[in-house]
């Protein structure tokens, strides 16, 4: 038997009960699922082409027609919203996924060889969060130009070293557990143990991880293309529409207000969202509660 | 038991040399002519090639990264492209903004963050919590550069009661520097903050639930004097671990507030230099600030040791 | 809660400093903090090129033979007067007596053999070398008379004599001028913090006019946003070069003027005229056709700077006004790219420096172009990035950028120039304008060149950059114009 098993057999339907009744996870769930809905809508409509500029109507208010207002361009500040969701979903959850991709599997194998190699990569580690982030995201731009790609390789370097070290404390962890003797002396080697057993009781860990992740991605992403380093125009971003925005703080407040807002309720969204399982899925804060 | 502490510091230098070449070689490979923006649109290419020559950049690979990383090593950072002035002493410079500058934040930060994190582990489930937490959340969530912006219309703009930006330099007397450094310090305290309080309150949370505050308390001593007498005493560890990240995140990762507020500090520094690429600077800065975190970490691993002998067998 | 009690600790923070920044309402000022939007790499304007250099420095610290005006116009300086010999090679220049360089020597006929001497040697590091390219002797007479001799005549060589980079220095501080500059100006240099202000102070004994100030501090701002908010809250007191499209918050202020007035930026959509398609006359016309410089305008300089339709400042005599041989005509631009064999538009890239007007202005070009079929990729870089990739290797389809040298068609006949063009015709009344010292002829040339570049459509000509000056309403004596990147300050003085 196996601990992940439990997850998913006779005890989900308290998991549900219990995650439906942790307020942070409710609301980060909800705030979550409206973000990503948003940004999917863009796709197929928003109210305005947010690539055509009309310069007439530039900074006007929030109104009927523009709930959001208009930006500098005369361009709607809603649909900007809707379509920078979109960008800042892609950008943070293509980092995280970097990270998970090369973090998990070098933690894991850490973990599992032990050794020069974990030795190899946790100074590996250690070198790379050595680094400044965002001095160090900059750095990276400078060399490849700005841009979205580049502003998801960057921001996925860092998420690489958060990854590889949760996985590998999760998967030390579990090594010495009982039903992974058992695995051991059936004569499983540890790459399929890893895969079969390991990787499932620390998925939890790493989902808790990849929302708080996803989170900071969101807001590195916003930093970074308010230094003109993100994703480039005509494609929105919300932080380059805070960038334009600075410059009008009193003549036009509404730029800098519906973007900020944003950026701050899809953060808001992902980390309640992180905290929530933490809670439902910790068998810790469970006795606890 | 030798073995440990020079284990430890072998392989912080080790990464501290990895750590040089990374550098080094990410800045042989950025695009653009220090020679050429610094002469202008209008100079010639023998122009160049003398200023070029000059500056020691037609020299081989291997050479200008060993006489890059001796200079180092003897506490030259080299000449400055751009201001022609030793890079140890911009740094110098800088310093004297960036280090008060990340001392008041974290002094900041600290002075909101333990109170919040003691009332709310003490109301833990609470109404009080719930609004403390709540707001911990927001502090995270929200860009801080939006937070400054919006603080500069307030409190300089609105108020007048402190620069919007700039710094007067330490000579023009304490109380102007530390007006000019409030708003950046806030803006940087609010996050850093929010976070503290939330380890804060989890850490006080962990060592309360602990038995021997639960013997304290059965022997009838005070609830508060519990609080303060033994779990804060005891939470006070991983605090102090999270203190010493957001103090390194501070000194280097500030460049945006610095943009905003134009403080000279080490970010915006390094910062303007990349896009003037006068490399030098951004080579021996970058390096000097990953120095200081390997150095930090090492002195944290070395005294955890110290304290706790069973780390001593596991690196 | 948390940021509550941040704010409350904010508030108390600065009571507890308290007020010490007001100043007496009786006397009249005389300190003042302006703003500069880059910090200049060092400080002799003889060794470089950036403008930020100048706009520290010049007519401030260092003063050359003669000096440019307010409006263009050349007036003398340390050289008092001038006589020209009839064939145009031959200056005589009389200097003031009596003048010293801050450092206490003597400025005489000797500073000036060896600034131009320096100027033009062959390992000289002058990022205009051109402006001495003429000068065949420079001689001493006495020490207050120098006589230049000239290979050729030239038209503007007095002109030339009054730029940042002809400025006179002394052989005792030359070499150290970067770092402490040490010239003939009424100001003197007192202090550089790097990356944040440059001081400068009255200087005791100036040979001219005494200024009104005592000191001023030139404060490094390099961002728009920050700039507004220093502006309003009066930490800065005066910002002569002010980024246009960030004024509209200042303009309703009751304590700042706004003064807009006219650069030497000429604005253009420079295009590499080797590549394809954009070697095809019909190309390049259709982009012209396609572009709205009204709309430019009002995006990217804040409604502020004048449309122009060939490369000549309209604040020139010689100005052309060509603005209507390419209106905006979205269908014309179309019929012109079907008639050049592309139909359905084609795809380019636009690399654009960091300056407001080419990353705004990029944005706005870029949607314009898309309406008649062209899809261009936007490219931001820093100047870093633009001069080696766009300007040096002319590696670029379209990029924007403005011109800001005065007097600078000429560069459209230099060889190997970023923009590939060439046009015989061109080159040969650039060669006659400057051998021709004749201002009737001089005109004349000048307008067959901007109606040649105009016909050929060498580049699409977008607008006259403006000067947005801001300052304190109780401040005076601030250039309106720009004929050349400087911030003048001998006039400028506080009133009640």
């Amino acid at each position: 038997m196996t601990l992940h098993a439990s997850l998913l057999g006779d005890r989900s339907a308290s998991l549900l009960r219990r995650a439906l009744s942790n307020r942070s996870f409710v609301i980060g769930l909800v705030i979550a699922v409206a973000v990503a809905a948003v940004a999917l809508i863009s796709y197929v409509w928003t109210p305005y082409d947010v690539t055509r500029l009309v310069i007439a109507d530039r900074t006007r208010p929030p109104s009927l027609a523009h709930w959001f207002g208009t930006d500098h361009f005369g361009r709607d500040i809603l649909s900007m919203i809707m379509v920078g969701a979109r960008n800042s979903i892609a950008v943070a959850l293509v980092a995280v996924g970097i990270g998970m991709g090369i973090g998990v599997p070098l933690g894991c194998l850490a973990a599992a060889r032990g050794g020069m190699l974990d030795e190899a990569v946790m100074r590996l580690n250690d070198l790379v969060f050595a680094f400044p982030a965002l001095l160090s995201a900059i750095m990276i731009t400078a060399v490849f130009g700005p841009g979205a790609l580049n502003a998801i390789i960057a921001i996925g370097i860092f998420n690489i070293p958060v990854f590889a070290r949760v996985a590998r404390a999760g998967a030390l962890s579990i090594w010495p557990r009982e039903f992974i003797l058992a695995a051991r002396t059936a004569g499983k080697g540890k790459i399929l143990i890893t895969i079969e057993h390991i990787l499932p009781n620390i998925a939890t860990l790493l989902l808790v991880q990849g929302s708080i992740q996803f989170a900071l991605g969101i807001l590195a992403e916003a930093g970074l293309s308010y230094v003109g380093l993100g994703a480039q125009p005509p494609m929105p971003s919300w932080g380059r529409m805070l960038f334009d925005a600075q410059t009008r703080m009193t003549v036009a407040p509404w730029m800098a207000m519906f973007p900020g807002m944003a950026i701050a309720i899809t953060v808001l969204g992902f980390n309640l969202l992180g905290d929530g399982l933490a809670d439902i899925l910790d068998p810790r804060s469970r006795r606890r509660q | 038991m030798i073995a440990y502490p020079a284990r430890r510091i072998a392989i912080a230098i080790v990464t501290l040399v990895l750590a040089s070449i990374v550098v080094f070689t990410m800045l042989e490979i950025v695009p653009g002519d220090p020679a050429r923006i610094m002469l202008g649109m209008n100079a010639s290419a023998e122009q160049v090639a003398q200023l070029r020559h000059q500056m020691g950049l037609d020299a081989p690979l291997l050479l200008r990264y060993l006489h890059w990383t001796g200079g180092l090593l003897k506490l030259d950072f080299g000449q400055s492209y751009t201001y022609s002035v030793p890079v140890i002493d911009l740094v110098a410079e800088r310093m004297a903004v960036s280090l008060p500058l990340a001392l008041i934040a974290l002094a900041l930060s600290t002075i909101i963050a333990i109170p919040v994190g003691l009332y709310s582990a003490s109301r833990r489930g609470g109404t009080g919590d719930t609004i403390a937490m709540g707001t911990a959340q927001l502090g995270v969530a929200v860009p801080n550069f939006w937070f400054a912006l919006l603080l500069i219309y307030l409190f300089a703009v609105w108020l007048h009661w402190v620069p919007a930006g700039g710094f007067p330099g330490w000579d023009a007397g304490i109380g102007l520097a530390l007006k000019s450094l409030a708003l950046p310090a806030l803006a940087l305290a609010l996050p850093q903050a929010a976070i503290l309080a939330r380890v804060a309150r989890s850490a006080l949370i962990e060592v309360l639930s602990e038995d021997y505050i639960r013997t304290a308390r059965a022997k009838g001593i005070p609830r508060r004097a519990v609080l303060w007498r033994h779990a804060l005493r005891n939470a006070m560890i991983p605090v102090l671990t999270i203190m010493g990240l957001q103090f390194a995140f501070l000194l280097a990762g500030t460049i945006i507030i610095e943009n905003v507020f134009y403080l000279p500090g080490l970010g915006r520094l390094v910062f303007q230099a990349i896009n003037q690429r006068d490399l030098i600077v951004v080579k021996s800065v970058v390096m000097l600030l990953v120095a200081i975190v390997i150095v930090v970490n090492l002195l944290v691993d070395l005294s955890y040791a110290l304290v706790d002998p069973r780390l001593r067998g596991r690196p | 809660m948390g940021l509550l009690k941040a704010l409350l600790a904010a508030g108390a923070l600065a009571l507890a400093i308290g007020v010490s920044g007001t100043t007496s309402a009786f006397a009249v000022r005389t300190d003042l903090v302006l703003g500069v939007t880059l910090e200049p790499p060092h400080l002799d304007p003889t060794a470089g090129a950036a403008a930020a250099i100048d706009e520290v420095l010049y007519a401030n610290v260092f003063e050359g033979l003669t000096r440019i005006g307010p409006d263009g116009e050349v007036l003398p300086d340390l050289a008092e007067s001038w006589t020209i010999s009839d064939d145009g090679k031959v200056y005589i220049f009389k200097l003031h007596s009596g003048v010293k360089f801050h450092d206490g020597t003597d400025f005489d006929a000797s500073d000036v053999k060896f600034s131009l001497d320096r100027a033009r040697a062959t390992n000289s590091v002058n990022a205009q070398k051109q402006l001495f390219a003429a000068i065949d002797t420079v001689e001493i007479v006495d020490p207050a008379t120098v006589k230049i001799t000239l290979k050729h005549p030239q038209g503007a060589f007095l002109y030339n004599m009054g730029w940042g980079d002809a400025v006179m220095v002394a052989p005792e501080s030359a070499a150290t001028n970067k770092q402490r500059p040490i010239g003939t100006g009424p100001f003197k240099f007192q202090n550089w913090a790097k990356g944040s202000s440059i001081t400068l102070v009255k200087s005791d004994h100036y040979w001219g006019d005494p200024v009104f100030l005592d000191k001023v501090q030139f404060r490094i701002i390099p961002d728009p946003a920050a700039a507004v908010p220093a502006m309003l809250s009066g930490d800065v007191q005066a910002f002569p070069f002010f980024p246009p499209d960030a004024v509209s918050q200042l303009q309703d202020d009751p304590n700042l003027q706004v003064e807009v007035g006219s650069t030497e930026g000429e604005t253009i959509l420079a295009m590499n005229n080797k590549k394809k398609p954009l070697d095809d006359l019909k190309v390049r016309q259709a982009i012209s056709y396609a572009l709205d410089r009204q709309a430019i305008i009002e995006g990217a300089s804040g409604g502020l700077g004048v449309p122009i339709g060939s490369h000549m400042s309209p604040s020139s005599k010689a100005y052309l006004d060509l603005t209507g041989e390419y209106p905006h005509d979205v269908a014309k631009a179309k019929e012109l790219l079907k008639e050049a064999g592309m139909p359905d538009g084609f795809k380019a890239t636009l690399k654009l420096p960091p300056p407001d007007y080419a990353r705004l202005g990029g944005e706005i070009v870029a949607s314009q172009l898309r309406d008649v079929g062209i899809d261009l990729e936007i490219i931001p870089m820093e100047w870093a990035q633009w001069l080696d990739q766009v300007f040096t290797k002319k590696d670029y389809d379209l990029t924007i950028v403005s011109h800001t040298e005065p007097n600078d068609i000429d560069i459209y006949s230099r060889r190997d120039y970023y923009f590939n063009y060439q046009n015989p015709e061109f080159n040969k009344g650039i060669n006659e304008l400057n051998l021709t010292a004749d201002e009737t002829r001089r005109d004349e040339l000048l307008e067959k060149a901007q109606k040649i570049l105009a016909d050929d459509a060498v580049v699409g000509f977008l607008f006259e950059l403006p000067k947005v000056g801001v300052w304190n309403k109780h401040l005076q004596g601030f250039w309106k114009n720009a004929p050349i990147q400087a911030n003048d300050l001998t006039k400028v003085k506080w009133t009640d």
